[in-house]
Protein backbone atom coordinates (compact mmCIF):
# COMPACT_ATOMS: atom_id res chain seq x y z
CA UNK A 1 0.00 0.00 0.00
CA UNK A 2 1.26 3.27 -1.22
CA UNK A 3 1.13 6.48 1.18
CA UNK A 4 -0.35 8.63 -1.45
CA UNK A 5 -3.22 5.72 -2.34
CA UNK A 6 -3.86 5.69 1.38
CA UNK A 7 -4.01 9.88 1.69
CA UNK A 8 -6.71 9.89 -1.04
CA UNK A 9 -8.62 6.90 0.90
CA UNK A 10 -7.74 4.09 -1.79
CA UNK A 11 -7.04 2.03 0.54
CA UNK A 12 -7.11 1.66 4.39
CA UNK A 13 -4.27 0.27 6.75
CA UNK A 14 -3.89 -1.21 9.99
CA UNK A 15 -7.12 -2.77 10.31
CA UNK A 16 -7.28 -6.74 11.09
CA UNK A 17 -10.79 -6.88 10.81
CA UNK A 18 -12.45 -9.52 9.51
CA UNK A 19 -16.21 -7.77 8.99
CA UNK A 20 -17.32 -10.97 10.75
CA UNK A 21 -19.17 -9.41 12.93
CA UNK A 22 -17.56 -10.63 16.13
CA UNK A 23 -17.25 -7.62 17.75
CA UNK A 24 -20.77 -7.60 18.41
CA UNK A 25 -23.28 -4.55 16.80
CA UNK A 26 -21.97 -1.49 14.90
CA UNK A 27 -22.71 2.08 16.34
CA UNK A 28 -25.63 3.75 15.06
CA UNK A 29 -23.41 6.13 12.97
CA UNK A 30 -22.82 3.29 10.51
CA UNK A 31 -25.63 1.21 10.76
CA UNK A 32 -28.15 3.80 9.60
CA UNK A 33 -26.31 5.07 6.60
CA UNK A 34 -25.40 1.52 5.55
CA UNK A 35 -29.50 0.73 5.70
CA UNK A 36 -29.94 3.68 3.44
CA UNK A 37 -27.19 2.28 1.42
CA UNK A 38 -29.39 -0.69 0.91
CA UNK A 39 -32.16 1.46 0.21
CA UNK A 40 -30.75 3.21 -2.52
CA UNK A 41 -29.32 0.06 -4.18
CA UNK A 42 -32.76 -1.27 -4.51
CA UNK A 43 -33.97 2.13 -5.66
CA UNK A 44 -31.47 1.36 -8.42
CA UNK A 45 -32.89 -1.92 -9.32
CA UNK A 46 -36.25 -0.48 -9.48
CA UNK A 47 -34.02 1.88 -12.41
CA UNK A 48 -32.80 -1.11 -14.10
CA UNK A 49 -36.22 -2.35 -14.67
CA UNK A 50 -37.22 1.19 -16.44
CA UNK A 51 -34.01 1.37 -18.35
CA UNK A 52 -34.91 -2.02 -19.36
CA UNK A 53 -38.32 -0.95 -20.52
CA UNK A 54 -36.46 1.77 -22.16
CA UNK A 55 -33.98 -0.16 -24.14
CA UNK A 56 -37.06 -2.30 -25.02
CA UNK A 57 -39.29 0.15 -26.36
CA UNK A 58 -36.76 2.96 -27.58
CA UNK A 59 -37.79 1.99 -31.39
CA UNK A 60 -41.52 2.00 -30.80
CA UNK A 61 -42.16 5.44 -32.03
CA UNK A 62 -45.30 4.10 -33.52
CA UNK A 63 -44.38 6.68 -36.16
CA UNK A 64 -44.23 9.47 -33.82
CA UNK A 65 -40.81 11.37 -33.52
CA UNK A 66 -37.85 9.00 -32.84
CA UNK A 67 -35.25 10.06 -30.21
CA UNK A 68 -32.68 11.55 -32.75
CA UNK A 69 -35.44 14.00 -33.79
CA UNK A 70 -36.31 15.15 -29.59
CA UNK A 71 -33.30 15.57 -27.50
CA UNK A 72 -30.88 18.50 -27.38
CA UNK A 73 -27.38 18.02 -26.49
CA UNK A 74 -26.94 21.22 -25.20
CA UNK A 75 -29.30 20.85 -22.64
CA UNK A 76 -28.64 17.58 -21.70
CA UNK A 77 -24.32 18.89 -21.45
CA UNK A 78 -25.60 21.95 -19.38
CA UNK A 79 -28.01 19.29 -17.45
CA UNK A 80 -25.04 16.99 -16.53
CA UNK A 81 -22.65 19.97 -15.09
CA UNK A 82 -25.57 20.71 -13.16
CA UNK A 83 -25.75 17.68 -11.08
CA UNK A 84 -22.47 16.58 -11.39
CA UNK A 85 -20.83 19.74 -9.81
CA UNK A 86 -24.22 19.83 -7.42
CA UNK A 87 -23.01 16.22 -6.62
CA UNK A 88 -19.66 17.45 -5.69
CA UNK A 89 -20.60 20.44 -3.69
CA UNK A 90 -22.88 18.30 -1.54
CA UNK A 91 -19.19 16.12 -0.62
CA UNK A 92 -17.87 19.64 0.51
CA UNK A 93 -20.99 20.13 2.79
CA UNK A 94 -20.51 17.17 4.19
CA UNK A 95 -16.73 17.80 5.04
CA UNK A 96 -17.89 21.13 6.89
CA UNK A 97 -20.88 19.75 8.64
CA UNK A 98 -18.45 16.92 10.05
CA UNK A 99 -16.63 20.38 11.54
CA UNK A 100 -19.97 21.94 12.55
CA UNK A 101 -19.18 24.88 10.76
CA UNK A 102 -22.47 26.44 10.22
CA UNK A 103 -21.78 29.53 7.80
CA UNK A 104 -20.18 26.69 5.21
CA UNK A 105 -22.08 24.24 5.12
CA UNK A 106 -25.29 26.34 4.78
CA UNK A 107 -23.70 27.87 1.88
CA UNK A 108 -22.26 24.72 0.09
CA UNK A 109 -26.27 22.86 0.64
CA UNK A 110 -27.84 26.28 -0.55
CA UNK A 111 -25.30 25.68 -3.75
CA UNK A 112 -26.21 22.07 -3.95
CA UNK A 113 -29.92 23.06 -3.80
CA UNK A 114 -29.57 25.67 -6.57
CA UNK A 115 -27.67 23.49 -9.03
CA UNK A 116 -30.35 20.84 -8.46
CA UNK A 117 -33.02 23.32 -9.24
CA UNK A 118 -31.40 24.32 -12.18
CA UNK A 119 -31.20 20.76 -13.31
CA UNK A 120 -34.96 20.71 -12.30
CA UNK A 121 -35.95 23.75 -14.32
CA UNK A 122 -33.86 22.31 -17.54
CA UNK A 123 -35.81 18.87 -17.53
CA UNK A 124 -39.04 20.29 -16.99
CA UNK A 125 -38.60 22.85 -19.47
CA UNK A 126 -37.50 19.63 -21.88
CA UNK A 127 -41.06 17.94 -20.79
CA UNK A 128 -43.01 21.26 -21.82
CA UNK A 129 -41.19 21.67 -25.11
CA UNK A 130 -41.87 18.03 -26.13
CA UNK A 131 -45.86 17.68 -24.79
CA UNK A 132 -46.14 21.16 -26.78
CA UNK A 133 -44.63 19.41 -29.86
CA UNK A 134 -47.06 16.82 -29.39
CA UNK A 135 -44.42 14.25 -28.13
CA UNK A 136 -45.84 13.40 -24.69
CA UNK A 137 -46.15 10.09 -22.99
CA UNK A 138 -49.23 9.13 -24.73
CA UNK A 139 -47.70 9.51 -28.40
CA UNK A 140 -45.98 6.13 -28.78
CA UNK A 141 -44.44 3.40 -26.25
CA UNK A 142 -41.29 4.88 -26.85
CA UNK A 143 -42.19 8.27 -25.53
CA UNK A 144 -44.54 6.21 -22.70
CA UNK A 145 -40.72 4.76 -21.26
CA UNK A 146 -38.95 7.71 -21.58
CA UNK A 147 -41.47 10.16 -19.76
CA UNK A 148 -41.54 7.15 -16.96
CA UNK A 149 -37.45 6.57 -16.86
CA UNK A 150 -36.79 10.04 -16.90
CA UNK A 151 -39.54 11.38 -14.99
CA UNK A 152 -38.83 8.94 -12.29
CA UNK A 153 -35.36 10.33 -12.43
CA UNK A 154 -36.80 13.95 -11.69
CA UNK A 155 -39.44 12.58 -8.86
CA UNK A 156 -36.33 11.79 -7.13
CA UNK A 157 -34.38 14.97 -7.49
CA UNK A 158 -37.70 17.15 -6.41
CA UNK A 159 -37.41 14.69 -3.15
CA UNK A 160 -34.19 15.79 -2.87
CA UNK A 161 -34.94 18.63 -2.95
CA UNK A 162 -37.60 18.81 -0.31
CA UNK A 163 -35.10 17.24 1.67
CA UNK A 164 -31.95 19.07 1.59
CA UNK A 165 -34.44 21.91 2.09
CA UNK A 166 -35.60 20.02 5.38
CA UNK A 167 -31.96 19.40 6.31
CA UNK A 168 -31.12 23.24 6.00
CA UNK A 169 -33.67 24.06 8.07
CA UNK A 170 -32.29 20.88 10.90
CA UNK A 171 -29.08 21.95 10.97
CA UNK A 172 -29.64 26.01 11.73
CA UNK A 173 -32.16 24.62 14.34
CA UNK A 174 -30.92 21.65 16.08
CA UNK A 175 -27.48 22.05 15.19
CA UNK A 176 -24.52 19.34 14.25
CA UNK A 177 -26.12 16.54 16.76
CA UNK A 178 -24.97 13.09 15.63
CA UNK A 179 -28.47 12.02 14.63
CA UNK A 180 -28.75 15.25 11.90
CA UNK A 181 -25.19 14.57 11.17
CA UNK A 182 -26.79 10.69 9.93
CA UNK A 183 -29.49 12.18 8.38
CA UNK A 184 -27.42 14.73 6.06
CA UNK A 185 -25.03 11.61 5.36
CA UNK A 186 -28.09 9.67 4.07
CA UNK A 187 -29.02 12.72 2.14
CA UNK A 188 -25.43 13.03 0.33
CA UNK A 189 -25.62 9.00 -0.23
CA UNK A 190 -28.75 9.63 -2.09
CA UNK A 191 -28.11 12.61 -4.25
CA UNK A 192 -24.82 10.97 -5.18
CA UNK A 193 -26.69 7.80 -6.18
CA UNK A 194 -29.03 10.36 -8.18
CA UNK A 195 -25.92 11.67 -10.13
CA UNK A 196 -24.74 7.95 -10.58
CA UNK A 197 -28.49 7.07 -12.25
CA UNK A 198 -28.05 10.12 -14.21
CA UNK A 199 -24.77 8.84 -15.82
CA UNK A 200 -26.64 6.02 -17.43
CA UNK A 201 -29.86 7.95 -18.98
CA UNK A 202 -27.54 10.71 -20.27
CA UNK A 203 -25.61 7.99 -22.17
CA UNK A 204 -28.38 5.33 -22.50
CA UNK A 205 -31.01 7.65 -23.26
CA UNK A 206 -29.56 11.24 -24.60
CA UNK A 207 -25.67 10.64 -26.67
CA UNK A 208 -27.21 6.78 -27.46
CA UNK A 209 -30.35 7.94 -28.49
CA UNK A 210 -29.18 10.59 -30.63
CA UNK A 211 -26.11 8.49 -32.58
CA UNK A 212 -27.01 9.08 -36.40
CA UNK A 213 -28.46 6.09 -37.63
CA UNK B 1 -17.61 12.19 14.54
CA UNK B 2 -17.59 12.04 18.17
CA UNK B 3 -18.67 8.36 18.64
CA UNK B 4 -15.75 6.63 19.36
CA UNK B 5 -14.30 7.35 16.48
CA UNK B 6 -11.47 5.34 16.94
CA UNK B 7 -13.08 1.80 17.90
CA UNK B 8 -15.03 2.20 14.11
CA UNK B 9 -13.64 -0.02 12.30
CA UNK B 10 -16.27 -0.41 9.49
CA UNK B 11 -16.92 2.89 8.13
CA UNK B 12 -20.50 3.93 6.00
CA UNK B 13 -20.92 4.39 2.76
CA UNK B 14 -20.40 8.05 1.61
CA UNK B 15 -18.70 8.84 4.75
CA UNK B 16 -15.33 11.12 4.28
CA UNK B 17 -12.04 10.06 5.45
CA UNK B 18 -10.62 11.72 8.20
CA UNK B 19 -7.88 14.32 7.40
CA UNK B 20 -9.34 17.82 5.66
CA UNK B 21 -7.31 17.41 3.07
CA UNK B 22 -7.16 13.92 2.13
CA UNK B 23 -11.27 14.34 1.86
CA UNK B 24 -10.80 17.40 -0.31
CA UNK B 25 -8.52 16.06 -2.63
CA UNK B 26 -10.48 12.74 -3.17
CA UNK B 27 -13.45 14.98 -4.09
CA UNK B 28 -11.69 17.17 -6.40
CA UNK B 29 -10.06 13.85 -7.96
CA UNK B 30 -13.36 12.72 -8.99
CA UNK B 31 -14.94 15.57 -9.95
CA UNK B 32 -11.88 15.77 -12.54
CA UNK B 33 -12.42 12.19 -13.41
CA UNK B 34 -16.01 12.32 -13.77
CA UNK B 35 -15.66 15.61 -16.01
CA UNK B 36 -12.93 14.28 -18.44
CA UNK B 37 -14.91 11.06 -18.66
CA UNK B 38 -18.37 13.14 -19.06
CA UNK B 39 -16.53 15.74 -21.87
CA UNK B 40 -14.74 12.21 -23.76
CA UNK B 41 -18.53 11.09 -24.08
CA UNK B 42 -19.77 13.75 -25.03
CA UNK B 43 -17.34 14.19 -27.52
CA UNK B 44 -17.71 10.48 -28.63
CA UNK B 45 -21.26 10.91 -29.64
CA UNK B 46 -20.65 13.62 -31.83
CA UNK B 47 -17.45 13.05 -33.59
CA UNK B 48 -17.41 11.48 -36.99
CA UNK B 49 -13.52 10.11 -36.62
CA UNK B 50 -14.42 7.03 -34.89
CA UNK B 51 -16.34 3.87 -36.00
CA UNK B 52 -19.63 4.07 -36.10
CA UNK B 53 -20.94 0.73 -34.62
CA UNK B 54 -18.27 0.95 -31.90
CA UNK B 55 -19.47 4.14 -31.19
CA UNK B 56 -22.64 3.16 -28.52
CA UNK B 57 -20.53 0.13 -26.92
CA UNK B 58 -17.70 3.13 -25.98
CA UNK B 59 -20.10 5.06 -24.61
CA UNK B 60 -21.39 2.14 -22.26
CA UNK B 61 -18.01 1.57 -21.18
CA UNK B 62 -17.66 5.02 -20.37
CA UNK B 63 -20.64 5.47 -18.36
CA UNK B 64 -19.60 2.48 -16.25
CA UNK B 65 -16.20 3.84 -15.52
CA UNK B 66 -17.97 7.21 -14.72
CA UNK B 67 -20.23 5.02 -12.20
CA UNK B 68 -16.87 3.59 -11.16
CA UNK B 69 -15.19 7.25 -10.00
CA UNK B 70 -18.66 8.19 -8.55
CA UNK B 71 -18.77 5.41 -6.20
CA UNK B 72 -15.05 5.61 -4.90
CA UNK B 73 -14.33 8.82 -4.98
CA UNK B 74 -18.14 10.50 -3.99
CA UNK B 75 -19.27 7.42 -1.88
CA UNK B 76 -15.97 6.12 -0.75
CA UNK B 77 -17.14 2.59 -1.74
CA UNK B 78 -13.34 1.03 -1.46
CA UNK B 79 -11.54 -2.33 -1.32
CA UNK B 80 -10.27 -2.28 2.22
CA UNK B 81 -11.44 -4.56 5.09
CA UNK B 82 -14.13 -1.52 6.73
CA UNK B 83 -15.98 -1.32 3.59
CA UNK B 84 -16.46 -5.52 2.99
CA UNK B 85 -20.22 -4.82 3.69
CA UNK B 86 -20.97 -1.63 2.02
CA UNK B 87 -18.71 -3.80 -1.23
CA UNK B 88 -21.11 -7.05 -1.07
CA UNK B 89 -24.62 -5.28 -0.82
CA UNK B 90 -22.92 -2.94 -4.01
CA UNK B 91 -22.07 -6.47 -5.61
CA UNK B 92 -25.52 -7.90 -4.87
CA UNK B 93 -27.20 -4.90 -6.56
CA UNK B 94 -25.33 -5.19 -9.54
CA UNK B 95 -25.96 -8.63 -10.52
CA UNK B 96 -29.90 -7.98 -9.81
CA UNK B 97 -29.26 -4.86 -12.07
CA UNK B 98 -26.77 -6.66 -14.40
CA UNK B 99 -29.62 -9.88 -14.87
CA UNK B 100 -33.01 -7.32 -15.48
CA UNK B 101 -31.11 -5.52 -17.79
CA UNK B 102 -29.10 -8.08 -20.00
CA UNK B 103 -32.32 -10.68 -19.60
CA UNK B 104 -34.86 -8.43 -20.70
CA UNK B 105 -33.08 -7.24 -23.05
CA UNK B 106 -31.93 -10.35 -24.42
CA UNK B 107 -35.43 -12.14 -24.00
CA UNK B 108 -36.55 -8.83 -25.88
CA UNK B 109 -34.68 -9.06 -28.67
CA UNK B 110 -34.72 -12.97 -29.49
CA UNK B 111 -38.69 -12.56 -29.32
CA UNK B 112 -39.08 -9.73 -31.49
CA UNK B 113 -36.23 -11.86 -34.11
CA UNK B 114 -37.96 -15.39 -33.62
CA UNK B 115 -41.73 -14.45 -33.39
CA UNK B 116 -41.58 -13.86 -37.73
CA UNK B 117 -43.36 -10.33 -37.91
CA UNK B 118 -42.33 -8.02 -39.93
CA UNK B 119 -40.87 -4.57 -38.40
CA UNK B 120 -43.16 -2.27 -38.92
CA UNK B 121 -46.07 -4.74 -37.69
CA UNK B 122 -44.17 -5.11 -34.27
CA UNK B 123 -43.63 -1.84 -34.32
CA UNK B 124 -47.39 -1.36 -34.52
CA UNK B 125 -47.90 -4.06 -31.85
CA UNK B 126 -45.86 -1.97 -29.08
CA UNK B 127 -47.29 0.87 -29.55
CA UNK B 128 -49.49 -0.07 -26.15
Amino acid sequence: MTTEAATIGLTHGGSEDTGLGHRGPESKSIVVPYGFWLFVLSDMVLFSALFATYATLAHATDGGPASNQLFDRNLVAIETMALLVSSFVCGLAIITAKRANMLWTQVWLLVTGLLGAVFLFIELYEFGKMIGEGAGPQRSAFLSSFFTLVGCHGAHVTAGLLWLGTMMAQIWAKGFQQHILRRLLCFSIFWHALDIIWVAIFTIVYLIGTLPA
Amino acid sequence: MTEDETDLIDVAPGAPHNNIMSEVTAYIIGLALALILTGVSFWVASTSVLWGPGVAVGLVVLAIAQMGVHLVFFLHITSGPDNTNNVLALAFGVLIVFLVMVGTIWIMAHMNANMGVSPELMNLQMQH
